[in-house]
């Protein structure tokens, strides 16, 4: 059986989807990962992933109203990030399909359908489990470099 | 009050409309930005618009969908569009969207860290 990775640190956030809040996942994304001390890239990245899964929980798992997002973060062994956001919104109909690079099901406004495209190439991972009616989860990693030597102070 | 730390400061000069972008833009605020440069667009109908992204701090897709509607706004007055001095982290996305392909991207100089005439 393989061994499930040492948790070092967690944070977990859960926000009503409200879209300010956008920026507010972002941030608290962003504090919690500089204790590993990341590239600017390596940061920039992992904000735009996230940013783009918390936007699909306003948009899209909840357009009617007003639900929670659930935020998990992790660091695991070996400057590994993980992290997942859930909804328990409306669920993806075919994950395949929402995961096509310009797909969208709201061209009415100016969705560019790059959503998943994103969480895909600025992270490791990316696994999105959902169900019609009862939610979706979206987790992620990413393996940060190795600190370069120097004194750290 | 405080100046508000994301929006987009619109000016009319020699035939083009120049709008400079700043702070974080994503799906909640790319909704006011949209609005402001589709009015000034409209009202002023110029040959050019121009997008300076050199003050955008953050952008996720909601930015590709916001610069990829200002290019339809604008061609659908005639007008052609360029986008100015992309900040690096913006330079990734729009390059994972190809965005260039479609939309020129003019660099300056100073922005691409050249070394600058005494």
């Amino acid at each position: 059986m393989k061994k499930a990775a040492a948790v070092q640190n967690e944070m977990r956030l859960t926000l009503p989807s409200h879209s300010v809040n956008e920026s507010v996942a972002r941030a608290a994304c962003a504090v919690f990962l500089s204790q590993l001390d990341p590239t600017v890239t390596e940061l920039s990245d992992v904000k735009c992933a996230v940013s783009e899964a918390v936007t699909n929980c306003i948009v899209h798992a909840y357009p009617d109203g007003i639900g929670e997002i659930y935020i998990h973060m992790r660091i695991q062994e070996g400057r590994v990030f993980r992290i997942e956001i859930r909804d328990r919104g409306c669920g993806i109909e075919d994950v395949q399909k929402a995961r096509e690079p310009l797909f969208t099901t709201d061209s009415e406004h100016e969705r560019s359908g790059m959503g998943f495209t994103v969480m895909e190439s600025f992270m490791d991972s990316l696994r999105v489990i959902s169900a019609r009616g009862s939610g979706t989860k979206v987790t992620m990693t990413k393996k940060l470099a190795p600190l370069p030597r120097r004194s750290r102070t | 009050m405080t100046a508000p730390t994301t929006g987009v400061s619109v000016y009319q000069n020699d035939g083009a409309l120049l709008c400079i972008l700043y702070g974080e833009i994503d799906h909640h605020t790319a909704r006011t930005i949209r609005t402001e440069i589709d009015t000034a667009l409209m009202r002023a109908r110029p040959a050019r618009l121009k997008l300076d992204l050199s003050r955008v701090s953050f952008m996720d897709s909601a930015g590709l969908g916001l610069i990829l509607g200002r290019f339809r706004s604008a061609s659908s007055i005639g007008a052609d569009c360029v986008l100015l001095d992309p900040a690096p982290g913006v330079t990734r996305i729009l390059d994972l969207a190809g965005i260039e392909r479609l939309i020129r991207i003019e660099r300056s100089a100073s922005a691409a860290g050249a070394p600058q005439k005494a």
